[in-house]
C-alpha cells in the first residue's frame, strides 16, 4: 500500500475559512430575506435624507430593531451559561411604565433632570430585577426557566399596577429622544444599541469575561474544578440582561410616548431567544456570538417588516413568520445541511461502486 | 487480497479517506477483520485509530474508499445502520446517559417489552444478568453518573456485547480499569471470539495486545503503516513501526524512576490529613504528602481512592477531619479554596470534568490560571500564546495548533492539554488521577519524567493510576485503599514488589 502524499492539505484554505465562518449563515439567512423584499419593492434599499434625518426602509428596520438586538444582547449572555432569561418582556414593560410614570407625575415633565432621574429609576429597579434572578439561579439553584418565569408572570402584573392598568402617555422632548430622537442622521436608538453591543463586545473579549462565560456554560463540572466563580458570573449576565431589557423598554415607550403596561414587550422574550439562536449561540450554552446576536435580531425585525411590505393578511401573518423562521433555521445547522448534502450525493450516481480509485475524483468536484 | 484459503473478511475497509479541515486524519487506510480474531489496532496519539473506528461505523463519512461488510460494499451513515448491521461499538469517550439507570442505559434501544410497554422487572433483571457476565454486582436502578469512570466503561462495554453482534469494536476499552477488570474483559472478549466474533481493539498497552490479540494493524500519521500477525512483532519492534523510528524512551520504561524525595527531610508536611472523612465515599484517613514527595493511591475499581483525592482538593467537601496546609489548619471548602493554597487536581473525567469542548486549545490551556486571576485581569494574548506554544511543544500536543478546537483532538491529546493545564500553575501540591490515561507508550515515558523532575523540584504529588505498575515506578510512598477505607501505607522501597502490594490490596493487610 502506497499512500498517496497529502498535498490537498492547505487546499482552499481562504474559501474554507469563510465557508467555516460561523457568521456566514446568519448574514445569508438575513441578505437573503432583505433581496427577497426588493424584488418586491424596487425601491427597499433607497435611503434618502430629510430635514437632516435619514429615512427608508432599512433604517425602519434598524430602529424598530434596536430595542430587539438590546434585549437579545443581554440575552446571548444568559444563554451563554446554559440559562435562559424569560422576563426580560416584563422588565421592558415595568422600565417603560416607571419613567413615563414618573415623568407624567413630575412638576416640570419636560425638563432633562426629570428624563435623567425617570431613566435611572427604570435602570435601578431593572438592577435590582436581574439581581432577584440572578440570586435564585446562582445562590439557590433554581434553574432559569423556573426562576425568571416567576418574573414574567409577577413583572406583567406589576407593569400595570403601576400604570393603575391604564397606558400612561407623557409629553418629554429630552424623554422622547431615547426611543425617537435623531442624531448626526441617524435614529438615537440605533446609535445607542450599536454603541451598548460595541461596549459589550469590547468588554466580553479584552477582559476574560466572555471566556469564563463560556467555560462555564460549556462545562459547569469543569469550571467549577478550576475554580472559576460561577455564582459571581451568573449573577452578573442577569443583570446585565435586565438593564438591556429596562433600555428597550425606555426606548419602546420613548418612541410611542407612551407606557403600555399589558402590551409593551410582549413575547420580545421569545424573539430574542430566535434572534440568538439564529445568530449560531446554541441554547446548551458555550460559544457565543454577539455579531451573530445582532445579525439574528435584524432578520426577525426584517421578517416583521416583510410582513407588512408583502401585505401578509394579518391571520397568516403568525404562520407565515413561523415558516421563514424554520426555513432559516434548518439553513443555519450543519447538521441539516449535510444531510442535504449527502441525500444529493447518494441519489446522484455513485462511481466509488464500481471503482476503488475513483473517489479522487469525486473529491475534487465536492 | 485474501488468498484463496483464508475466509472472507467479515469487515473490511479499503484506501479509506478523511479530511477535517487542517487535518488529513485518514489517507489510505486499509484494515481486515477476520470471523474469529482479536485484532488490535495500534497508532500514537492521533494517529487515527478512532477516527477510523467511526468511519467504520458510520460517524463520520468517508471522503474516499470503501467499506466492505461480508464482502459488499456498505457505507454507514449512521451508527445506528452500523449496529443494524452487527456491528457493535463501544467509543473511546463513554456516551451514555449519567442521569438514567445502568439497566436503562445497558438496555436501552432494545428493552424488553410487554403489551407494548416497556418490562420493567424483565430490563432489571436482563441488565443483572449481563452484568454477572463481567463479573459485575452493581445495583442496577442505581444512576449511571453516580459510578466511577471505569464502572461506566464497563457498563458501556456491557451494552455493547449482544448476542447479535458480528463485530465487537472497542476503542480503549481498558485506559481505567484495573487489572481484575481487564483479565474479566479478556475472558469475556476470547469467548466471543471462539463463538465467532471479530473483536477490533484499541489500547497503548504492549503487553494487553501481546496477552490478547491475533493481528496487529499499525497506523501512523494517518497511513496504515501495515498489518501483521502478532507472532512477527516484539513490542520493540511494534515500538518502532508505531512511530517510525527508535525510541528511546522504551529502555526507561522499566525499572524505577523515583529518585531521592527531595523534602523529606523538613519534617513539616505540605500536607497533613487527619481522620479526614465523608460519609458514603470515604472512610476516615490520615495521610501527610511532603514537598519533594510522590504519593501513590493503590487500590482496586471502587476503593475510594478518587474518592479520597477529591476531598484534598475540596471538589468534595469533607464531614469529618482537618487538614493542615504547612501546619496551618485550613478548610478546603471549594476548588477555589484548594487552588488558592498552591493545590490542583488533574480529574480521571477529561470530558465531563476536564475539558470545555467548545473551546481552542489556548483557552483550555490558560483557563486554571485566568480563573485564579477573575474575569477582570485577563492574561495578554501575547502571554496567552507563548504559554499555549510552550506547553504544546513541552507535551508535543498535536496538532500543534493553539487554536484547534479541543473537541476536534484526539483523546491522548486532550488529557495532554488538561495536564498542561495544571503545570503551568506551578503547584505545590499536584493531585494526578489518572493522568496518563489514553496516553501513547512515548508519551507516557515523557509525563512520567516531568512528574519525576516536578518533585526534584519540591513539588508534592499525589498519584493515582490503576496501572500499578506505573505507581510502583513513580513513588516514594504508597497508600492502599480497600473498601473505602486507607488499609495501609508505606514506604517504597526495593522490597516492595506488584504482587506484595496486591497482597495488601487483596487482603487489606500490610505484609
Ligand atoms: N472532529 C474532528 N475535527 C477535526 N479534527 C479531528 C476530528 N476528529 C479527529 N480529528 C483529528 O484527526 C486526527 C486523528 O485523531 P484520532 O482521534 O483518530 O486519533 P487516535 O489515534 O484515536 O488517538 P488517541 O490515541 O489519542 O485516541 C487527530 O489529529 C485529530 O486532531
Ligand atoms: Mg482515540
Amino acid at each position: 500500500m502506497t499512500p498517496h502524499p497529502a498535498t490537498d492539505r492547505a487546499s482552499g484554505g481562504a474559501g474554507r475559512r469563510l465557508a467555516g465562518h460561523r457568521l456566514l449563515w446568519p448574514a445569508l439567512a438575513l441578505l437573503a430575506l432583505l433581496l427577497g423584499n426588493l424584488a418586491f419593492h424596487h425601491d427597499f434599499f433607497a435611503v434618502r435624507v430629510r430635514d437632516g434625518h435619514l429615512y427608508g426602509s432599512l433604517i425602519d428596520i434598524l430602529q424598530f430593531g434596536a430595542p430587539l438586538i438590546l434585549v437579545a444582547l443581554g440575552m446571548t449572555l444568559v444563554i451563554a451559561t446554559r440559562g435562559i432569561d424569560l422576563s426580560v418582556g416584563s422588565t421592558v414593560a415595568i422600565a417603560g411604565a416607571l419613567a413615563c410614570g414618573h415623568i407624567s407625575t413630575a412638576a416640570r415633565p419636560g425638563s432633562v433632570a426629570t428624563m435623567v432621574t425617570a431613566v435611572a429609576l427604570a435602570l435601578g429597579v431593572a438592577l435590582v430585577l436581574g439581581l432577584a434572578n440572578g440570586l435564585l439561579v446562582a445562590g439557590l439553584g433554581v434553574q432559569p426557566i423556573v426562576a425568571t418565569l416567576i418574573l414574567m408572570v409577577a413583572g406583567r402584573g406589576v407593569a400595570q399596577l403601576i400604570g393603575d392598568g391604564q397606558i400612561i402617555t407623557v409629553t418629554s422632548a429630552p424623554y422622547k429622544m431615547i426611543g425617537g430622537g435623531y442624531w448626526l442622521f441617524f435614529p438615537f436608538a440605533v446609535l445607542l444599541a450599536a454603541a451598548l453591543v460595541a461596549l459589550t463586545a469590547f468588554v466580553t473579549r479584552r477582559s476574560a469575561l466572555g471566556m469564563l462565560i463560556e467555560s462555564v456554560g460549556g462545562n459547569p463540572a469543569a469550571s467549577h474544578l478550576v475554580g472559576i466563580r460561577a455564582g459571581g458570573l451568573l449573577a452578573l449576565v442577569y443583570v446585565f440582561s435586565a438593564l438591556c431589557a429596562a433600555v428597550a423598554g425606555l426606548m419602546i415607550s420613548s418612541n410611542v410616548s407612551s407606557a403600555d403596561g399589558n402590551n409593551a414587550g410582549l413575547w420580545i422574550e421569545l424573539d430574542a431567544i430566535l434572534a440568538v439562536v439564529i445568530g449560531g449561540t446554541a441554547l446548551t450554552g458555550g460559544r457565543f456570538s454577539l455579531g451573530g446576536t445582532v445579525l439574528g435580531a435584524l432578520t426577525i425585525q426584517t421578517l416583521s417588516t416583510t410582513v407588512y411590505t408583502l401585505g401578509v393578511p394579518p391571520e397568516t401573518t403568525l404562520v407565515f413568520k413561523a415558516f421563514v423562521v424554520i426555513v432559516v433555521c434548518l439553513v443555519q445547522s450543519p447538521a441539516f445541511r449535510a444531510k442535504a448534502l449527502r441525500r444529493r450525493r447518494t441519489n446522484a450516481p455513485r462511481p466509488h461502486k464500481t471503482a476503488g480509485a475513483a473517489p479522487q475524483h469525486q473529491e475534487a468536484g465536492a | 487480497m485474501a488468498s484463496p484459503s483464508t475466509p472472507r473478511p467479515v469487515l473490511e475497509a479499503q484506501d479509506v479517506r478523511k479530511q477535517f479541515p487542517g487535518v488529513l486524519a485518514l489517507d489510505g487506510v486499509a484494515l481486515r477483520l477476520f470471523p474469529g480474531e482479536v485484532h488490535a489496532l495500534m497508532g500514537e496519539n492521533g494517529a487515527g485509530k478512532s477516527t477510523l473506528i467511526k468511519v467504520l461505523t458510520g460517524v463520520h463519512p468517508a471522503d474516499g474508499g470503501s467499506i466492505l461488510v461480508d464482502g459488499r460494499p456498505h457505507a454507514f451513515t449512521d451508527p445506528l445502520h452500523a449496529q443494524q448491521a452487527g456491528i457493535s461499538t463501544v467509543y473511546q469517550e463513554v456516551n451514555l446517559c449519567p442521569n438514567l439507570s445502568v439497566a436503562e442505559n445497558i438496555l436501552i434501544g432494545r428493552e424488553p417489552r410487554r403489551f407494548g410497554l416497556v418490562h420493567w422487572s424483565a430490563l432489571r433483571k436482563r441488565a443483572a444478568e449481563l452484568l454477572t457476565e463481567l463479573d459485575l454486582h452493581l445495583d442496577v436502578t442505581s444512576l449511571l453518573g453516580s459510578h466511577s469512570l471505569a464502572v461506566q466503561q464497563l457498563v458501556a462495554i456491557v451494552r455493547a456485547v449482544d448476542v447479535s453482534a458480528k463485530v465487537l469494536v472497542l476503542d480503549e476499552p481498558t485506559s481505567s480499569l484495573d487489572r481484575e477488570e481487564v483479565a474479566q474483559l479478556f475472558t469475556l472478549v476470547r469467548r466471543l471470539r471462539d463463538r465467532g466474533v471479530a473483536i477490533l481493539f484499541v489500547t497503548h498497552f504492549l503487553d494487553q495486545v501481546f496477552d490478547l490479540c491475533d493481528r496487529v494493524t499499525i497506523l501512523r500519521n494517518g497511513r496504515l503503516e501495515g498489518e501483521y500477525p502478532i507472532g512477527e512483532l516484539t513490542p520493540v519492534t511494534l515500538v518502532q513501526r508505531m512511530i517510525g523510528g527508535e525510541l528511546a524512551a522504551l529502555d526507561q520504561l522499566s525499572g524505577r524512576d523515583a529518585g531521592e524525595p527531595s523534602g523529606r527531610a523538613s519534617a513539616e508536611p505540605f500536607l497533613r490529613a487527619r481522620r479526614l472523612a465523608r460519609a458514603g465515599s470515604i472512610e476516615p484517613y490520615d495521610l501527610d504528602i511532603h514537598g519533594g514527595e510522590v504519593v501513590g493511591l493503590a487500590g482496586l475499581l471502587g476503593s475510594g481512592r478518587t474518592e479520597a483525592a477529591r476531598l484534598l482538593f475540596g471538589a468534595d467537601s469533607a464531614d469529618g477531619g482537618e487538614v493542615r496546609i504547612e501546619g496551618e489548619r485550613t478548610a478546603l471548602r471549594t476548588p477555589r479554596h484548594a487552588i488558592a493554597r498552591g493545590i490542583a487536581f488533574c480529574s480521571e473525567n477529561r470530558k465531563s470534568e476536564g475539558l470545555v469542548g467548545e473551546l481552542t486549545v489556548r483557552e483550555n490551556i490558560v483557563l486554571a490560571l485566568q480563573a485564579t486571576r477573575g474575569w477582570t485581569r485577563p492574561l495578554a494574548r501575547a502571554q496567552q500564546d507563548e504559554l499555549a506554544r510552550h506547553w504544546i511543544k513541552a507535551l508535543d500536543i498535536r496538532p500543534a495548533d493553539p487554536e484547534a478546537q479541543i473537541g476536534h483532538l484526539s483523546g491522548g491529546n486532550q488529557q495532554k492539554v488538561l495536564l498542561a493545564r495544571w503545570l503551568l500553575t506551578a503547584p505545590r501540591l499536584l493531585i494526578l488521577d489518572e493522568p496518563t490515561r489514553g496516553i501513547d507508550i512515548g508519551a507516557k515515558a515523557e509525563i512520567q519524567r516531568l512528574v519525576a523532575r516536578l518533585a526534584d523540584e519540591g513539588t508534592a504529588v499525589l498519584f493515582i493510576s490503576a496501572e500499578l505498575e506505573e505507581v510502583l515506578r513513580l513513588s516514594h510512598r504508597i497508600a492502599v485503599l480497600r473498601d473505602h477505607r486507607m488499609v495501609a501505607t508505606f514506604e517504597n522501597d526495593d522490597s516492595v514488589t506488584p504482587d506484595r502490594v496486591f497482597t495488601t490490596i487483596a487482603t487489606g493487610a500490610a505484609s
